[in-house]
Protein backbone atom coordinates (compact mmCIF):
# COMPACT_ATOMS: atom_id res chain seq x y z
CA UNK A 1 0.00 0.00 0.00
CA UNK A 2 1.66 3.51 -0.70
CA UNK A 3 2.58 5.20 2.42
CA UNK A 4 0.96 9.03 2.88
CA UNK A 5 3.29 11.35 0.68
CA UNK A 6 5.52 13.56 2.00
CA UNK A 7 4.51 16.75 3.18
CA UNK A 8 5.38 19.71 0.44
CA UNK A 9 8.61 21.12 2.42
CA UNK A 10 10.13 17.51 2.24
CA UNK A 11 9.68 17.31 -1.63
CA UNK A 12 10.96 20.58 -2.01
CA UNK A 13 14.35 19.69 -0.61
CA UNK A 14 14.59 16.37 -2.23
CA UNK A 15 14.00 17.63 -5.68
CA UNK A 16 16.32 20.35 -4.78
CA UNK A 17 19.63 18.17 -4.08
CA UNK A 18 18.77 15.85 -6.80
CA UNK A 19 18.60 18.50 -9.26
CA UNK A 20 22.13 20.05 -7.78
CA UNK A 21 23.52 16.06 -7.76
CA UNK A 22 22.35 15.61 -11.49
CA UNK A 23 24.72 18.70 -12.29
CA UNK A 24 27.40 17.46 -10.71
CA UNK A 25 28.73 15.29 -13.77
CA UNK A 26 28.62 18.57 -15.75
CA UNK A 27 29.84 20.66 -13.16
CA UNK A 28 33.05 18.07 -12.71
CA UNK A 29 33.42 18.31 -16.87
CA UNK A 30 33.49 22.04 -16.46
CA UNK A 31 36.11 22.35 -14.29
CA UNK A 32 38.10 19.26 -15.77
CA UNK A 33 38.12 21.40 -18.93
CA UNK A 34 39.05 24.83 -17.12
CA UNK A 35 42.24 22.92 -15.86
CA UNK A 36 42.85 21.56 -18.71
CA UNK A 37 43.17 18.26 -17.70
CA UNK A 38 40.66 15.64 -19.74
CA UNK A 39 43.43 14.07 -20.64
CA UNK A 40 45.25 13.44 -24.02
CA UNK A 41 42.01 13.36 -26.10
CA UNK A 42 39.44 15.98 -24.40
CA UNK A 43 37.11 16.09 -27.55
CA UNK A 44 36.38 11.90 -27.15
CA UNK A 45 36.66 12.68 -23.16
CA UNK A 46 33.49 15.00 -23.30
CA UNK A 47 31.69 12.83 -25.89
CA UNK A 48 32.19 9.44 -23.47
CA UNK A 49 31.34 11.69 -20.45
CA UNK A 50 28.17 13.39 -21.46
CA UNK A 51 27.10 9.88 -23.52
CA UNK A 52 27.66 8.05 -20.25
CA UNK A 53 25.21 10.32 -17.61
CA UNK A 54 22.41 10.57 -21.08
CA UNK A 55 22.47 6.55 -20.57
CA UNK A 56 22.79 7.04 -16.73
CA UNK A 57 20.19 9.54 -15.85
CA UNK A 58 17.48 7.74 -18.67
CA UNK A 59 18.02 4.24 -16.59
CA UNK A 60 17.61 6.28 -12.91
CA UNK A 61 14.11 8.06 -14.55
CA UNK A 62 12.94 4.62 -15.43
CA UNK A 63 14.29 2.98 -11.81
CA UNK A 64 11.43 5.36 -10.19
CA UNK A 65 8.65 3.27 -11.12
CA UNK A 66 9.90 0.22 -9.55
CA UNK A 67 11.19 2.04 -6.66
CA UNK A 68 8.03 3.05 -5.49
CA UNK A 69 6.11 -0.56 -6.05
CA UNK A 70 8.85 -1.64 -4.13
CA UNK A 71 9.26 0.73 -1.35
CA UNK A 72 5.71 2.56 -1.11
CA UNK A 73 7.46 5.84 -1.20
CA UNK A 74 5.43 8.09 -3.79
CA UNK A 75 8.22 10.93 -4.15
CA UNK A 76 10.30 8.69 -6.84
CA UNK A 77 7.20 9.57 -8.93
CA UNK A 78 7.62 13.15 -8.52
CA UNK A 79 11.40 13.29 -9.49
CA UNK A 80 10.47 11.19 -12.72
CA UNK A 81 9.68 14.10 -15.03
CA UNK A 82 13.37 16.49 -13.50
CA UNK A 83 15.95 12.99 -14.21
CA UNK A 84 14.37 12.57 -17.96
CA UNK A 85 15.12 16.14 -18.40
CA UNK A 86 18.11 15.86 -17.33
CA UNK A 87 19.00 12.87 -19.45
CA UNK A 88 17.42 15.01 -22.60
CA UNK A 89 19.90 17.85 -21.48
CA UNK A 90 22.90 15.39 -21.48
CA UNK A 91 21.51 13.95 -24.85
CA UNK A 92 21.70 17.18 -26.07
CA UNK A 93 25.84 17.91 -24.98
CA UNK A 94 26.13 14.19 -26.00
CA UNK A 95 24.67 15.08 -29.83
CA UNK A 96 26.45 18.64 -29.68
CA UNK A 97 29.59 17.63 -28.94
CA UNK A 98 29.70 14.95 -31.83
CA UNK A 99 28.17 17.62 -34.36
CA UNK A 100 30.33 20.78 -32.80
CA UNK A 101 33.19 19.19 -31.43
CA UNK A 102 33.94 15.91 -33.07
CA UNK A 103 33.21 16.60 -37.14
CA UNK A 104 32.63 20.40 -36.65
CA UNK A 105 29.64 20.59 -38.80
CA UNK A 106 31.37 18.43 -41.55
CA UNK A 107 27.56 17.88 -42.94
CA UNK A 108 28.41 15.37 -45.74
CA UNK A 109 30.53 13.12 -42.85
CA UNK A 110 27.70 13.57 -40.10
CA UNK A 111 24.74 12.08 -42.64
CA UNK A 112 26.78 9.32 -43.60
CA UNK A 113 27.62 8.52 -40.27
CA UNK A 114 24.03 8.65 -39.65
CA UNK A 115 22.93 6.36 -42.42
CA UNK A 116 25.86 4.17 -42.54
CA UNK A 117 26.87 3.38 -39.32
CA UNK A 118 24.62 1.87 -37.31
CA UNK A 119 25.56 2.48 -33.76
CA UNK A 120 25.24 6.11 -34.98
CA UNK A 121 21.88 5.53 -36.64
CA UNK A 122 20.57 3.72 -33.36
CA UNK A 123 22.24 6.41 -31.12
CA UNK A 124 20.64 9.36 -33.03
CA UNK A 125 17.27 7.75 -33.32
CA UNK A 126 17.00 7.35 -29.46
CA UNK A 127 17.86 10.51 -29.03
CA UNK A 128 15.16 12.37 -31.64
CA UNK A 129 12.74 9.93 -29.70
CA UNK A 130 13.48 11.90 -26.36
CA UNK A 131 12.49 15.08 -28.41
CA UNK A 132 8.55 14.62 -28.33
CA UNK A 133 9.27 13.73 -24.72
CA UNK A 134 11.20 16.51 -23.61
CA UNK A 135 8.54 18.85 -25.47
CA UNK A 136 5.42 17.17 -23.79
CA UNK A 137 7.16 17.35 -20.23
CA UNK A 138 5.37 20.71 -18.89
CA UNK A 139 1.72 20.26 -16.99
CA UNK A 140 0.34 22.18 -20.11
CA UNK A 141 1.07 19.94 -22.49
CA UNK A 142 0.04 17.18 -19.75
CA UNK A 143 -3.28 18.31 -19.78
CA UNK A 144 -3.70 19.03 -23.18
CA UNK A 145 -3.11 15.65 -24.36
CA UNK A 146 -4.88 13.83 -21.45
CA UNK A 147 -3.24 11.70 -18.76
CA UNK A 148 -3.81 8.20 -20.45
CA UNK A 149 -2.19 9.55 -24.45
CA UNK A 150 0.61 11.53 -21.93
CA UNK A 151 1.49 8.23 -20.47
CA UNK A 152 1.49 5.86 -23.68
CA UNK A 153 3.65 8.80 -25.81
CA UNK A 154 5.82 8.25 -22.83
CA UNK A 155 6.07 5.36 -22.78
CA UNK A 156 8.67 5.64 -25.60
CA UNK A 157 10.89 6.30 -22.49
CA UNK A 158 11.70 2.68 -23.16
CA UNK A 159 12.67 2.53 -26.55
CA UNK A 160 15.15 5.97 -25.77
CA UNK A 161 17.07 3.55 -23.29
CA UNK A 162 17.02 0.40 -25.20
CA UNK A 163 18.30 2.23 -27.70
CA UNK A 164 20.92 4.19 -26.17
CA UNK A 165 22.22 0.88 -24.38
CA UNK A 166 22.66 -0.57 -28.13
CA UNK A 167 24.43 2.44 -29.56
CA UNK A 168 26.76 1.99 -26.66
CA UNK A 169 27.22 -1.78 -27.29
CA UNK A 170 28.15 -1.29 -30.82
CA UNK A 171 30.42 1.49 -30.55
CA UNK A 172 32.64 -0.40 -28.37
CA UNK A 173 35.91 -2.01 -30.00
CA UNK A 174 36.11 -5.08 -27.47
CA UNK A 175 35.47 -4.51 -23.84
CA UNK A 176 32.13 -4.91 -23.63
CA UNK A 177 31.56 -4.59 -19.22
CA UNK A 178 29.88 -1.27 -19.69
CA UNK A 179 27.46 -1.95 -22.13
CA UNK A 180 26.80 -5.29 -20.04
CA UNK A 181 26.07 -3.28 -16.88
CA UNK A 182 23.60 -0.80 -18.24
CA UNK A 183 22.17 -3.66 -20.31
CA UNK A 184 21.64 -5.80 -17.14
CA UNK A 185 19.94 -2.82 -14.94
CA UNK A 186 17.60 -1.72 -17.76
CA UNK A 187 16.27 -5.73 -17.97
CA UNK A 188 15.67 -5.38 -14.76
CA UNK A 189 13.89 -2.11 -14.80
CA UNK A 190 12.05 -3.13 -17.79
CA UNK A 191 11.25 -6.94 -16.67
CA UNK A 192 10.15 -5.74 -13.10
CA UNK A 193 7.27 -3.55 -15.52
CA UNK A 194 6.10 -6.97 -17.19
CA UNK A 195 6.54 -8.84 -13.98
CA UNK A 196 4.27 -6.16 -12.34
CA UNK A 197 1.51 -6.22 -15.12
CA UNK A 198 0.95 -9.59 -15.33
CA UNK A 199 1.67 -10.42 -11.03
CA UNK A 200 -0.71 -7.42 -10.83
CA UNK A 201 -3.39 -9.00 -13.20
CA UNK A 202 -3.45 -12.36 -11.31
CA UNK A 203 -3.55 -10.60 -8.02
CA UNK A 204 -6.43 -8.12 -9.02
CA UNK A 205 -8.78 -10.73 -10.10
CA UNK A 206 -9.54 -12.22 -7.13
CA UNK A 207 -9.66 -9.20 -5.18
CA UNK A 208 -12.44 -7.86 -7.45
CA UNK A 209 -14.19 -10.67 -7.50
CA UNK A 210 -14.22 -10.38 -4.13
CA UNK A 211 -15.29 -6.80 -3.86
CA UNK A 212 -18.46 -7.64 -5.88
CA UNK B 1 79.38 49.78 17.32
CA UNK B 2 81.42 48.89 13.82
CA UNK B 3 78.49 47.85 11.11
CA UNK B 4 79.99 44.78 9.65
CA UNK B 5 80.80 44.54 6.36
CA UNK B 6 80.76 41.57 3.84
CA UNK B 7 83.52 40.80 1.93
CA UNK B 8 83.19 41.72 -1.72
CA UNK B 9 83.89 39.59 -4.50
CA UNK B 10 85.69 41.53 -7.56
CA UNK B 11 83.53 40.99 -10.38
CA UNK B 12 86.27 40.03 -12.68
CA UNK B 13 86.75 36.99 -10.37
CA UNK B 14 82.71 36.11 -10.60
CA UNK B 15 81.76 33.33 -13.19
CA UNK B 16 79.32 34.25 -15.80
CA UNK B 17 76.04 31.98 -15.60
CA UNK B 18 76.19 30.90 -18.70
CA UNK B 19 79.82 29.87 -18.73
CA UNK B 20 79.31 27.67 -15.40
CA UNK B 21 76.27 26.51 -16.96
CA UNK B 22 78.46 24.97 -19.93
CA UNK B 23 81.19 23.85 -17.69
CA UNK B 24 78.53 22.15 -15.73
CA UNK B 25 76.73 20.38 -18.57
CA UNK B 26 80.53 19.30 -19.82
CA UNK B 27 81.01 17.94 -16.30
CA UNK B 28 77.79 15.91 -16.80
CA UNK B 29 78.43 14.74 -20.06
CA UNK B 30 82.00 14.38 -19.59
CA UNK B 31 81.00 12.19 -16.30
CA UNK B 32 78.17 10.47 -17.87
CA UNK B 33 80.32 9.60 -20.41
CA UNK B 34 83.38 8.50 -18.62
CA UNK B 35 80.79 6.16 -16.41
CA UNK B 36 79.38 4.76 -19.56
CA UNK B 37 82.46 3.42 -20.41
CA UNK B 38 83.00 1.75 -17.28
CA UNK B 39 79.61 0.08 -16.34
CA UNK B 40 77.99 -2.22 -18.36
CA UNK B 41 75.32 -1.39 -21.46
CA UNK B 42 72.12 -2.30 -19.45
CA UNK B 43 73.31 0.39 -16.59
CA UNK B 44 73.42 3.11 -19.06
CA UNK B 45 70.34 2.13 -21.38
CA UNK B 46 68.56 2.27 -18.69
CA UNK B 47 69.17 6.41 -18.16
CA UNK B 48 68.76 7.36 -21.67
CA UNK B 49 70.68 7.25 -25.11
CA UNK B 50 72.36 9.91 -24.93
CA UNK B 51 73.44 11.04 -29.02
CA UNK B 52 71.80 9.29 -31.75
CA UNK B 53 71.77 8.88 -35.75
CA UNK B 54 69.03 11.61 -36.26
CA UNK B 55 65.96 10.67 -38.62
CA UNK B 56 65.39 11.39 -42.02
CA UNK B 57 61.78 11.06 -41.49
CA UNK B 58 59.41 13.43 -39.89
CA UNK B 59 61.27 16.59 -40.59
CA UNK B 60 58.58 19.65 -40.61
CA UNK B 61 56.08 17.48 -38.31
CA UNK B 62 55.00 18.32 -34.60
CA UNK B 63 56.31 16.09 -32.27
CA UNK B 64 53.05 14.49 -29.84
CA UNK B 65 53.87 16.09 -26.23
CA UNK B 66 55.75 13.32 -24.62
CA UNK B 67 52.59 13.68 -21.70
CA UNK B 68 50.10 12.51 -24.45
CA UNK B 69 52.68 9.41 -26.17
CA UNK B 70 52.86 7.92 -22.65
CA UNK B 71 49.03 8.58 -20.87
CA UNK B 72 47.20 7.55 -23.81
CA UNK B 73 47.25 4.14 -25.06
CA UNK B 74 45.94 1.37 -25.92
CA UNK B 75 47.08 -1.63 -24.44
CA UNK B 76 44.78 -3.95 -23.61
CA UNK B 77 47.48 -6.35 -21.30
CA UNK B 78 46.82 -3.37 -18.89
CA UNK B 79 43.28 -3.00 -19.18
CA UNK B 80 40.65 -1.01 -21.71
CA UNK B 81 40.68 2.40 -20.72
CA UNK B 82 43.18 4.50 -22.41
CA UNK B 83 44.59 5.97 -18.79
CA UNK B 84 44.83 2.28 -17.76
CA UNK B 85 48.89 1.50 -19.08
CA UNK B 86 50.16 4.57 -17.55
CA UNK B 87 48.57 3.91 -14.20
CA UNK B 88 48.85 0.39 -14.26
CA UNK B 89 51.71 -0.89 -16.69
CA UNK B 90 54.93 0.13 -13.21
CA UNK B 91 54.19 -3.77 -12.29
CA UNK B 92 55.77 -4.84 -15.96
CA UNK B 93 59.17 -6.29 -15.02
CA UNK B 94 61.47 -5.44 -18.22
CA UNK B 95 64.87 -7.22 -16.88
CA UNK B 96 65.72 -10.02 -17.03
CA UNK B 97 64.49 -10.05 -20.90
CA UNK B 98 65.32 -12.60 -23.48
CA UNK B 99 63.61 -12.60 -27.50
CA UNK B 100 63.38 -15.98 -28.59
CA UNK B 101 63.59 -16.09 -32.65
CA UNK B 102 62.43 -19.24 -33.95
CA UNK B 103 60.58 -21.32 -36.16
CA UNK B 104 61.77 -21.41 -40.29
CA UNK B 105 65.51 -20.15 -39.77
CA UNK B 106 69.02 -21.16 -39.84
CA UNK B 107 70.09 -19.78 -36.39
CA UNK B 108 67.47 -19.66 -34.32
CA UNK B 109 68.38 -18.06 -30.88
CA UNK B 110 67.37 -16.12 -28.33
CA UNK B 111 69.20 -13.23 -27.44
CA UNK B 112 69.25 -10.85 -24.48
CA UNK B 113 67.51 -7.61 -24.46
CA UNK B 114 70.87 -6.66 -24.07
CA UNK B 115 72.30 -7.75 -26.87
CA UNK B 116 69.41 -6.61 -28.61
CA UNK B 117 70.24 -3.30 -27.60
CA UNK B 118 73.77 -3.23 -28.82
CA UNK B 119 72.98 -5.63 -31.77
CA UNK B 120 72.79 -2.25 -34.28
CA UNK B 121 73.46 1.51 -34.38
CA UNK B 122 70.75 3.19 -32.32
CA UNK B 123 68.74 5.59 -34.30
CA UNK B 124 65.90 7.95 -33.65
CA UNK B 125 62.34 7.84 -36.58
CA UNK B 126 59.90 10.41 -35.87
CA UNK B 127 57.17 8.69 -36.84
CA UNK B 128 53.47 9.25 -37.52
CA UNK B 129 51.36 6.56 -35.51
CA UNK B 130 47.70 6.45 -37.04
CA UNK B 131 45.03 4.29 -34.18
CA UNK B 132 41.99 2.48 -36.23
CA UNK B 133 40.26 4.46 -33.68
CA UNK B 134 41.09 7.15 -35.86
CA UNK B 135 43.38 9.59 -34.08
CA UNK B 136 47.20 10.08 -34.48
CA UNK B 137 50.11 10.87 -33.10
CA UNK B 138 53.64 11.79 -34.46
CA UNK B 139 56.40 10.03 -32.21
CA UNK B 140 60.24 10.21 -31.77
CA UNK B 141 61.06 6.20 -31.78
CA UNK B 142 64.60 5.04 -30.96
CA UNK B 143 65.55 1.73 -32.36
CA UNK B 144 67.35 0.32 -35.43
CA UNK B 145 65.27 -1.79 -38.88
CA UNK B 146 63.92 -5.02 -37.65
CA UNK B 147 65.51 -6.27 -40.79
CA UNK B 148 68.99 -6.34 -38.96
CA UNK B 149 67.95 -8.48 -36.61
CA UNK B 150 66.09 -10.62 -39.48
CA UNK B 151 69.17 -11.16 -41.25
CA UNK B 152 71.39 -12.86 -38.30
CA UNK B 153 68.73 -15.01 -38.17
CA UNK B 154 68.73 -16.25 -41.41
CA UNK B 155 65.35 -17.25 -42.80
CA UNK B 156 65.22 -20.15 -44.71
CA UNK B 157 63.32 -20.26 -48.52
CA UNK B 158 60.31 -21.09 -47.26
CA UNK B 159 59.65 -18.24 -44.45
CA UNK B 160 56.82 -16.04 -45.86
CA UNK B 161 55.63 -14.58 -42.41
CA UNK B 162 57.00 -13.34 -39.12
CA UNK B 163 55.07 -13.29 -36.19
CA UNK B 164 55.20 -11.38 -33.14
CA UNK B 165 54.38 -12.73 -29.40
CA UNK B 166 54.05 -10.33 -26.53
CA UNK B 167 54.42 -11.08 -22.68
CA UNK B 168 52.04 -13.44 -21.09
CA UNK B 169 51.49 -12.74 -17.75
CA UNK B 170 49.03 -12.00 -15.89
CA UNK B 171 50.42 -11.60 -12.51
CA UNK B 172 52.43 -8.46 -14.40
CA UNK B 173 50.02 -7.34 -16.74
CA UNK B 174 46.47 -7.57 -15.29
CA UNK B 175 44.54 -6.96 -17.92
CA UNK B 176 45.31 -10.81 -18.99
CA UNK B 177 43.03 -11.82 -16.47
CA UNK B 178 40.22 -10.50 -18.06
CA UNK B 179 39.25 -12.47 -21.94
CA UNK B 180 39.19 -9.62 -23.92
CA UNK B 181 41.47 -10.33 -26.35
CA UNK B 182 43.15 -13.70 -26.56
CA UNK B 183 46.37 -14.17 -24.72
CA UNK B 184 49.18 -13.79 -25.31
CA UNK B 185 48.98 -11.05 -27.56
CA UNK B 186 49.91 -12.15 -31.46
CA UNK B 187 50.92 -9.95 -34.65
CA UNK B 188 52.60 -10.52 -37.76
CA UNK B 189 53.62 -9.09 -40.84
CA UNK B 190 54.55 -11.22 -44.41
CA UNK B 191 58.23 -11.35 -44.81
CA UNK B 192 58.98 -8.40 -46.75
CA UNK B 193 57.12 -6.04 -44.44
CA UNK B 194 59.28 -7.39 -41.66
CA UNK B 195 62.48 -6.50 -43.75
CA UNK B 196 61.50 -2.97 -45.27
CA UNK B 197 63.52 -0.49 -43.49
CA UNK B 198 60.64 1.50 -42.30
CA UNK B 199 60.04 -1.52 -39.64
CA UNK B 200 61.55 -0.45 -36.77
CA UNK B 201 62.48 -2.95 -33.80
CA UNK B 202 62.09 -0.48 -31.27
CA UNK B 203 64.15 -0.01 -27.81
CA UNK B 204 62.91 3.61 -27.02
CA UNK B 205 61.73 7.39 -27.47
CA UNK B 206 61.74 10.94 -27.01
CA UNK B 207 65.47 10.13 -26.39
CA UNK B 208 64.94 7.34 -23.48
CA UNK B 209 64.46 4.01 -22.85
CA UNK B 210 60.72 3.07 -23.65
CA UNK B 211 58.17 3.47 -20.87
CA UNK B 212 56.53 -0.11 -19.93
CA UNK B 213 53.20 1.15 -20.66
CA UNK B 214 54.26 1.82 -25.15
CA UNK B 215 55.89 -1.63 -24.90
CA UNK B 216 59.03 -1.95 -23.00
CA UNK B 217 61.51 -3.14 -23.04
CA UNK B 218 60.95 -3.79 -26.79
CA UNK B 219 58.68 -3.62 -29.45
CA UNK B 220 58.40 -3.25 -33.29
CA UNK B 221 56.72 0.40 -35.39
CA UNK B 222 55.48 -0.19 -38.37
CA UNK B 223 54.33 3.19 -39.33
CA UNK B 224 52.22 2.30 -42.44
CA UNK B 225 49.99 0.17 -40.57
CA UNK B 226 47.34 0.90 -38.10
CA UNK B 227 48.57 1.27 -34.40
CA UNK B 228 47.53 -2.90 -33.18
CA UNK B 229 50.18 -4.22 -35.71
CA UNK B 230 52.85 -2.85 -33.67
CA UNK B 231 53.36 -5.34 -31.44
CA UNK B 232 54.69 -4.72 -27.55
CA UNK B 233 56.42 -6.21 -25.12
CA UNK B 234 57.97 -8.72 -27.27
CA UNK B 235 58.77 -12.19 -25.91
CA UNK B 236 59.27 -14.22 -29.61
CA UNK B 237 59.67 -13.68 -32.95
CA UNK B 238 58.87 -16.91 -35.11
CA UNK B 239 59.50 -17.19 -38.48
CA UNK B 240 56.52 -19.44 -40.51
CA UNK B 241 55.17 -20.77 -43.80
CA UNK B 242 51.36 -19.74 -43.44
CA UNK B 243 50.14 -16.16 -42.74
CA UNK B 244 49.62 -16.32 -38.65
CA UNK B 245 46.49 -15.69 -37.14
CA UNK B 246 46.63 -12.43 -34.90
CA UNK B 247 44.61 -11.60 -32.00
CA UNK B 248 42.53 -9.08 -33.35
CA UNK B 249 42.15 -11.21 -36.87
CA UNK B 250 40.45 -13.80 -33.75
CA UNK B 251 38.44 -11.21 -31.84
CA UNK B 252 37.23 -9.39 -35.36
CA UNK B 253 37.47 -10.88 -38.47
CA UNK B 254 35.18 -8.61 -40.30
CA UNK B 255 36.92 -5.68 -39.05
CA UNK B 256 40.50 -6.47 -38.32
CA UNK B 257 42.46 -8.07 -41.47
CA UNK B 258 45.84 -9.37 -41.52
CA UNK B 259 47.54 -6.51 -43.80
CA UNK B 260 45.63 -3.26 -41.66
CA UNK B 261 47.16 -1.01 -44.04
CA UNK B 262 46.23 2.42 -43.08
CA UNK B 263 44.02 3.21 -46.06
CA UNK B 264 41.36 6.38 -46.23
CA UNK B 265 39.31 4.38 -49.06
CA UNK B 266 38.53 1.33 -46.83
CA UNK B 267 36.36 2.13 -44.06
CA UNK B 268 36.35 0.17 -40.87
CA UNK B 269 32.90 -1.53 -40.50
CA UNK B 270 31.86 0.69 -37.99
CA UNK B 271 33.30 4.21 -38.46
CA UNK B 272 35.24 5.84 -41.45
CA UNK B 273 38.87 5.90 -41.62
CA UNK B 274 38.97 8.98 -43.96
CA UNK B 275 39.61 11.51 -41.12
CA UNK B 276 41.43 11.61 -38.37
CA UNK B 277 42.59 13.59 -35.24
CA UNK B 278 45.90 14.19 -34.66
CA UNK B 279 46.32 14.28 -30.70
CA UNK B 280 46.68 17.80 -29.51
CA UNK B 281 44.61 19.55 -32.33
CA UNK B 282 40.72 20.86 -33.01
CA UNK B 283 40.02 20.00 -36.62
CA UNK B 284 40.47 16.94 -38.06
CA UNK B 285 42.74 15.93 -40.99
CA UNK B 286 43.18 13.40 -44.05
CA UNK B 287 44.39 10.42 -43.56
CA UNK B 288 46.97 9.80 -45.98
CA UNK B 289 47.53 6.63 -47.75
CA UNK B 290 49.30 4.19 -46.04
CA UNK B 291 49.67 6.96 -43.73
CA UNK B 292 51.94 9.21 -46.09
CA UNK B 293 54.60 6.39 -46.60
CA UNK B 294 53.27 5.27 -50.04
CA UNK B 295 56.33 6.26 -51.43
CA UNK B 296 58.06 3.76 -49.66
CA UNK B 297 55.37 1.07 -49.54
CA UNK B 298 53.05 0.65 -51.71
CA UNK B 299 55.12 -1.14 -53.93
CA UNK B 300 54.79 -3.95 -51.39
CA UNK B 301 50.90 -4.35 -51.85
CA UNK B 302 51.36 -3.65 -56.17
CA UNK B 303 48.19 -5.64 -57.98
CA UNK B 304 46.61 -6.06 -54.37
CA UNK B 305 43.17 -5.43 -53.93
CA UNK B 306 43.07 -3.16 -50.74
CA UNK B 307 39.78 -3.45 -49.93
CA UNK B 308 39.84 -7.10 -49.77
CA UNK B 309 43.35 -7.90 -48.34
CA UNK B 310 42.21 -4.95 -45.37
Amino acid sequence: MPKPSLNAKALAWIKAATFLLALLPLAKLGVNAYLDDLGANPIEKITHVTGYWTLTMLTITLAATPLRRLSGWNWPIRLRRMLGLFAFGYGCLHLSTYLVLDQFFDWDAIVEDIVKRPYITVGFAAFVSMIPLAITSTDNMLRRLGGKNWLRLHRLAYLCAVGGVVHYWWLVKKDLSNPIAFASVLAVLLGARIAYRLGGAIIRRPATTRST
Amino acid sequence: MKTYRYPKIPAGEITPKPLFLARRKFMQTAGGAALAALLPPPLWAAGGFGELKKSEFGAGEELTPLKSVTGYNNFYEFGTGKDDPAARAGSLKTRPWSIAVEGAVKKPKTFDIDQILTMAPLEERIYRLRCVEAWSMVIPWIGFPLAELVKRAEPTGNAKYVEFVSLHDPQQMPGQKSPVLEWPYREGLRIDEAMHPLTLLTVGLYGDVLPPQNGAPVRIVVPWKYGFKSAKSIVAIRFLEQQPTTSWMLAGPQEYGFYANVNPEVDHPRWSQAKERRIGEFLKRKTLMFNGYAEQVAPLYAGMDLARYF
